[in-house]
């Protein structure tokens, strides 16, 4: 059990000390930077192709269908098909597209997809830089995906393109508000922004005190993953791309492997969102009886499924719909639930509880009602009969 | 009901797909995909495209007789008739050359329904692809002709109904041409007894004197 916990902790010191007895110690440094950079190097592109393949054997399991299952068995090497296909695909430019810009935005769009994995603590002691600030460096990388999907969208040179963009730049802006205020109450009870830290102190009742388990711990669970949806462009908030109103909103212009690469960056932002979310509220790698990994990895794809069932049943948002659920629903209960933070910390349980969770039941009811449209009971039509 | 309610109902709608998709059979909700190339439906009777020629017995004794009513009546126009001719340049009952283009018929069963002949019927051959357009579209004469074995055996009923027609006219025109023998026949002795008849009171009464 212990020996399964670590086996990759002990796999990585064992090469380090074998290198230890011929390379100097500066070199041994690199040598471990590079071997949890190499892991994050493969294990990002490889979540991401197989995140493809889940998601259409997932949705078409919704739909009544069975999914891609010719190439491979089950269809497993349909992921490297289609990354063969991307890669021979015709690479067009439009004529009057800023080259540059369109060159650069796909890859812009990567590399914080990609540098957000140094922080997810993806077992115990497998964390492959426990910053001190962990959380503000996840949330602060993952923030400048907007830069990179507007700069596509404008050099793209194309109406839809730009339209996409600009609901991209409006939709992730407002998310991240309600996302980042709704992470607040566990940086008050942890009193740190380590993301290591904050595991290790959902680790109570042998591994079950999980944040998702107190009353603010549950609202800002459902806070950040509507956020976590919202901010990867994912269905149902798939404004910046609906293929059924702009084309395909800011990557209509884009072709062969610089879709690909918003493909993955997509990809790899529904993975590490949902890393995330499973460290902040669902305890990360804490679980009994199985490896801190396994737990880590059944969490994260727990919520990647969630994603993919929300996919598979919910119909896209409008516009005015998905600004009024952030900023009139989820950024004040976000704020309320700061204040049940406080209150439950510091009051004592039996009122703890039961008053943070009549708080957050009045906010919530309060909320709704204030958000409800107004719609007359009758419409009178004056020139009408 | 309370806010919310609504996108649960509706997710518990999909995971019920899903779940069934793996448990349940293809009639209780579950998967009814046919992976096709390896399993099949089987064909229905009535399922028809693409005509073919039906012989009887052996290929030379192909039912066509060339009279062009289905080439004309092919409202697409891809059937293409030429009559064969003997030595003598006599026309034969049979077709030289008959063809029919996949690419242009449309598989609309009117040339079944024309041949006063019951030579051409609708096959139930659907895989065709290819990616020779001349070669294997364009079906010549002795691609087209299957036998009646083969059209009884894709469609009993209709085969067989068309099998018992053809028997009873050719019974009917074997009883008439019995009947037209017999006739001949009657005919033919009608004369040499008439002759009969108007010699015998000659011979008995005038009697050769000379032999
Ligand atoms: S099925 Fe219709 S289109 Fe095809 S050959 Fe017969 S008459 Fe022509
Ligand atoms: S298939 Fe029938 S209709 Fe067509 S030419 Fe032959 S006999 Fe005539």
């Amino acid at each position: 059990m212990e020996f399964m916990d670590q086996i990759f902790v002990n796999l990585k010191s064992t090469v380090l000390t074998l290198a230890g007895g011929f390379l100097p110690p500066w070199a041994v440094i690199l040598l471990c930077a590079a071997i949890s950079l190499g892991v994050i190097a493969v294990i990002g592109p490889v979540t991401m192709m197989y995140l493809t393949l889940i998601e259409r054997k997932v949705l078409a399991r919704m739909q009544n269908r069975i999914g891609p299952n010719r190439t491979g068995p089950w269809g497993l090497l349909q992921p490297l098909a289609d990354g063969i296909k991307m890669l021979t695909k015709e690479d067009i430019v439009p004529k009057n597209a800023d080259r540059i810009v369109h060159l650069v935005a796909p890859i812009l769009i990567v590399i914080p997809a990609l540098l957000v994995f140094a922080v997810i603590p993806f077992g115990k002691n497998m964390i492959p830089a426990d910053l001190s600030v962990g959380v503000l460096y996840f949330l602060s990388i993952s923030s400048t995906t907007t830069i990179a999907i507007f700069s596509a969208s404008w050099a793209s040179r194309n109406k839809y393109s730009l339209l996409g963009g600009m609901r991209a730049v409006a939709q992730m802006i407002s998310y991240e508000i309600p996302m980042v205020l709704s992470v607040v109450p566990i940086l008050l009870v942890t009193q740190s922004l380590s993301t290591g830290a904050i595991v290790r102190a959902q680790g109570a009742y042998g591994g079950w005190g999980w944040f998702v388990f107190t009353p603010w711990g549950f609202a800002a669970f459902i806070t950040f993953f509507l956020c976590a949806v919202a901010e990867c462009n994912r269905s149902p908030f798939d404004l910046p791309e609906a293929e059924s109103e702009i084309v395909a909103g800011f990557h209509t212009e884009y072709s062969g492997m610089k879709f690909a690469l918003f493909y993955m960056a997509e990809f790899m932002n529904a993975f590490t969102l949902s890393a995330l979310a499973a460290t902040l509220f669902l305890g990360g790698w804490q679980g009994p009886w199985l490896p801190s990994w396994a737990w880590f990895f059944i969490k994260t794809y727990a919520l990647i499924f969630i994603m993919l069932w929300f996919r598979g049943t919910l119909p896209r948002f409008r516009v005015d719909q998905m600004m009024n659920l952030a900023w009139k629903f989820l950024l004040p209960l976000s704020l309320i639930n700061i204040l049940v933070a406080g209150f439950w910390h510091f009051a004592n349980p039996p009122l703890a509880i039961g008053g943070s969770i009549a708080m957050l039941w009045a906010s919530g009811w309060i909320f709704t009602r204030l958000n409800r449209d107004y719609t007359p009971e009758k419409r009178t039509y004056l020139f009408g009969e | 009901m309370f806010f919310g309610s609504g996108v649960i109902k509706g997710m518990l709608v999909t995971l019920k797909a899903f779940a069934a998709s793996y448990f349940r059979g293809p009639d209780k909700g579950g998967i009814f995909t046919v992976q096709y190339p390896e399993q099949r439906l089987a064909e229905k009777e009535n399922f028809r495209n693409f005509p073919f020629l039906v012989y009887d017995k052996t290929p030379d004794n192909l039912r066509c007789v060339a009279c062009d009513i289905c080439a004309k009546e092919c409202p697409p126009k891809c059937i293409t008739i030429v009559r064969e001719f003997d030595k003598d340049n006599k026309p034969l009952k049979r077709p030289a050359v008959f063809s029919i283009d996949h690419t242009v018929c449309m598989n609309c069963g009117i040339c079944e329904e024309a041949c006063p002949f019951d030579a051409i019927f609708m096959d139930h051959n659907f895989e065709i692809a290819s990616t020779d357009r001349q070669g294997d579209l364009l079906l010549q004469k002795e691609a087209l002709l299957k036998s009646n074995d083969y059209f009884n055996k894709i469609r009993p009923t209709d085969a067989s109904a068309i099998d018992a027609k053809r028997a009873e006219a050719e019974a009917k025109k074997k009883a008439a041409e019995q009947a037209a023998a017999a006739k001949a026949a009657a005919a033919a002795a009608a004369p040499k007894l008439a002759a009969a008849a108007a010699d015998k009171p000659a011979v008995p009464t005038e009697p050769p004197k000379t032999v």
